[in-house]
């Protein structure tokens, strides 16, 4: 799956919607907000986060303190294909953090990173339960299961064609 | 209701579903309209048989043949010669490499997973139709009293799968006060997973959520409560789904809402979305959430039965628990207690993983020795290596070591031997692994999760860290080893919550069962694994050497460079590698034909 990419205008028009669903509600509609303003926007830039904060009429301190505690959401933008490496332990053990060198080295970015063209990004992850296939690396939505380092160059040519 | 000659089972947990199963699913649906068949098969999409290493799955219904390593491109073979012709296809009833599935199924015995597999889970009627619901039409038809329902599970013997192994009909007690008063209550529910490697609590949403919503009515209405939660991670996206579209069926069922089972009963449950925190895992953290606000976890007392969400009495446990509530109330408390043993009554499920070769769901009565998981169900170590040791209870676990096979699995006999139960995660380690790089790699873990609330857990996770991030570079000294044992009892009695407290664990009985590797790191600067990569040399075998120089080509640090050697019977002199300029990438030892190049 690749992502939808909306216009700003769209984007604002969507998340007004999402925002007069839980205006005026305060704290405890913070999270449902903020997950689903990262759906529109992909990230939580500091606008968003304010406007937020305006319409369930908490502080923006609160919006931010929140943000940047759960590993959820990202203040960051993600490339337009994000790699996303699982270093739960059953993947580590069987060698999860070599597929992450070798992404990081093809890629020529560290994890938490975009690629200048926007159009890759690296980040790992704790678990994703599919322990089975370890060891895992998601793209967007698509999951590689049983991996090995030397199939990374092939997987990332593929999504190169597609962008 | 129809009548199928055969139904075909698809399982679509996160294993099989990450490999394509849903496309399995569609093309069986697909090639048995075109055959005409639509009314005689059924195709069913069932949460996971467990056996995830062999996925996905397949099983055609009335044989009950298990089809392993399914694609869309063997459907139309599976329905020509079994469905139609009678003949089961031999080449997909191997489970492929060394797995067994015979002796994966032989010792287990399901009540939390019972439906899973079993059952279409998108479907409130399969759920039904397999005594779903009955336990909650029990308690609310024959208007038993609450006490007395209470009392049966803490008779059961049934204590928090979550990891702490509270007992679960206390837990109902405590919270039980002053009920039809009108006081605000809540019951909770934990699916916040976190701990890496360990998948049960999805695969229960994701495969039988139903049975989760009915426990948490029934608990409801032991304390008098009408609003329920289920805290769920946002990274289960299908667990989820499958959740929220059992909560609408059983509101449209009127099996949760007003007046349920016209008992005057009314009962509300809805899903809050965490975030990615595993401090959130813990109690009084999970409810900050839910309220949201940052996961922080809050002195205890008050505890959550008297003081929880929104402030107040709640109770809240974790899916696994609530799995095995309907069960307890339909077969009565004396069934599920003569499971297990003295201490730790039913059945726990564990999700193993790592090097082993029957990866995957299993759950087994307590007090299955640690031996019969890792070799008669997980079917031993793969590629003929040694078993090194097994990791229970994820970052806040321990280490158990071969010596300790014979362990009988039981919350008491775990924390005995420096581990803990956890939510059960299962991870097998073999000779390759490093153990102290694993201690290292959950004190990462743990550095990132601490919620940076209280010092000991924030500055001693960290201070851990460091460390072992010595050790393994080869820069440690035999103090740091006794700084590590002491900040590791500073953590356990200084930190506010679990997190913390169980935080040293991993380093604890990693030094305990493996404490030569630790020193090996310090004196001899020799990873025996080669897993730590500033402790390893690389060399060329010089008299292996045919100086053909691929090595050379592949050093991305232009390490490698020729001798004047050339060794007896060879005709080109040899290459050597300088270790100051190696970078141990190992890109040079995949290049060698001759295997001329070593790792020490």
């Amino acid at each position: 799956m690749s992502i939808i990419k909306l216009t700003p205008e769209e984007q604002a028009t969507k998340l007004e919607a999402v925002l007069s669903k839980y205006r005026g509600q305060g704290q405890k509609a913070l999270m449902a907000s903020l997950q689903q303003a990262q759906e529109i926007y992909g990230y939580l830039p500091l606008p968003v986060q304010k406007k937020v904060a305006e319409a369930l009429e908490v502080s923006v301190a609160e919006v931010y303190g929140v943000v940047s505690f759960y590993s959820f959401f990202s203040l960051k933008p993600k490339g337009e294909y994000a790699f996303n490496v699982c270093l739960g332990t059953a993947c580590y053990v069987k060698g999860s953090q070599a597929l992450l060198d070798k992404i990081e080295d093809c890629l020529g970015i560290k994890q938490g990173d975009v690629t200048e063209d926007t159009k890759f990004s690296i980040s790992a992850c704790r678990c994703v339960g599919a322990c089975g296939l370890a060891p895992v690396v998601l793209v967007n939505d698509d999951v590689y299961g049983r991996l090995l380092p030397d199939e990374i160059p092939g997987i990332i040519a593929k999504y190169k064609e597609e962008a | 209701m129809d009548n199928y000659r055969a139904h075909v089972l698809v399982c679509c947990g996160t294993g099989c579903t990450s490999s394509s199963s849903m496309k399995i699913m569609e093309k069986f649906n697909e090639v048995i309209a075109e055959k005409g068949l639509a009314n005689e098969i059924k195709v069913v999409k069932t949460g996971c048989f467990g056996l995830c290493a062999a996925g996905p799955i397949v099983v055609i219904y009335p044989e009950g043949t298990m089809y392993y390593r399914c694609t869309p491109e063997d459907v139309e073979e599976l329905v020509n010669e079994h469905l139609i012709n009678g003949n089961e296809v031999e080449r997909l009833k191997n489970a492929g490499g060394s797995t067994d599935p015979k002796n994966f199924y032989a010792k287990q015995q399901r009540v939390a997973l019972r439906n899973c597999g079993r059952i279409n889970p998108e479907d409130i009627n399969e759920y039904i139709a397999y005594d779903g619901y009955q336990a909650l039409g029990k308690v609310l038809t024959e208007k038993m009293d609450p006490d007395a329902v209470i009392q049966s599970i803490i008779d059961s013997g049934l204590r928090g799968r979550g990891g702490g192994g509270f007992p679960t009909g206390l837990k109902w007690k405590f919270a039980s006060g002053n009920r039809g008063q009108g006081i605000t209550k809540y019951v909770c529910c934990n699916a916040d997973e976190g701990d890496p490697g360990a998948f049960m609590d999805r695969s229960i949403l994701e495969g039988d959520p139903h049975s989760v919503i009915e426990a948490m009515a029934i608990a409801g209405y032991c304390i008098d409560a009408h609003q329920g939660y289920v805290y769920v991670r946002a990274e289960y996206p299908i667990a989820v789904q499958r959740l929220q579209l059992a909560i609408d069926q059983a509101k449209e069922m009127g099996l949760l809402g007003k007046n349920i089972f016209g008992s005057g009963f009314d009962f509300d449950l809805d899903i809050r979305l965490g975030a990615g925190a595993f401090v959130c895992g813990e109690e009084t953290a999970l409810m900050r959430s839910i309220e949201g606000k940052r996961g922080n976890p809050t002195p205890r007392p008050p505890f959550p039965a008297i003081k929880g969400l929104f402030g107040k009495p709640t109770i809240l446990n974790n899916v696994e628990t609530y799995a095995n509530i309907p069960q307890i109330i339909l077969k009565g408390a004396d069934w599920f207690a003569s499971m297990g043993t003295e201490k730790s009554k039913g059945t726990k499920v564990f999700a193993l993983g790592g090097k082993v070769n029957n990866v995957g769901l299993l759950e087994i009565p307590m007090g299955t020795t640690v031996r019969e998981i890792v070799f008669d169900i997980g079917g031993g170590i793969p590629n003929g290596k040694a078993f090194k040791a097994v990791q229970t209870g994820g970052p806040s676990g321990g280490c158990i070591p071969a010596s300790l096979l014979d362990t009988p699995i039981d919350y008491d006999n775990l924390v005995a031997v420096g581990s803990m139960m956890g939510s059960g995660g299962m991870i097998i380690m073999d000779e390759d692994t490093c153990m102290v790089d694993i201690a290292k790699f959950f004190l990462e873990f743990t550095v990132d999760e601490s919620c940076g609330k209280c010092s000991p857990c924030r500055i001693g996770t960290k201070r851990m860290y460091e460390i072992l991030s010595r050790i393994t570079d080869g820069t440690g000294t035999l103090d740091d080893i006794q700084a590590l044992e002491d900040v590791a009892v500073a953590l356990k009695n200084g930190s506010l919550c679990a997190l913390g407290q169980t935080a040293a664990n991993p380093i604890l009985s990693t030094l305990k069962h493996f404490r030569e590797e630790y020193v090996e790191h310090v004196v001899d600067k020799k990873c025996r694994c080669g897993v730590c990569k500033n402790l390893l040399a690389f060399s060329i075998d010089k008299d292996k050497c045919v100086g053909c120089g691929m090595c050379a080509k592949a050093c991305p640090a232009s390490a490698i460079t020729r001798t004047d050697y050339i060794a007896p019977g060879k005709k080109l002199a040899a290459f050597e590698i300088d270790s100051s300029k190696c970078v141990k990438c190992g890109a040079c030892m995949g290049t060698c034909k001759l295997k001329a190049i070593v790792k020490q």
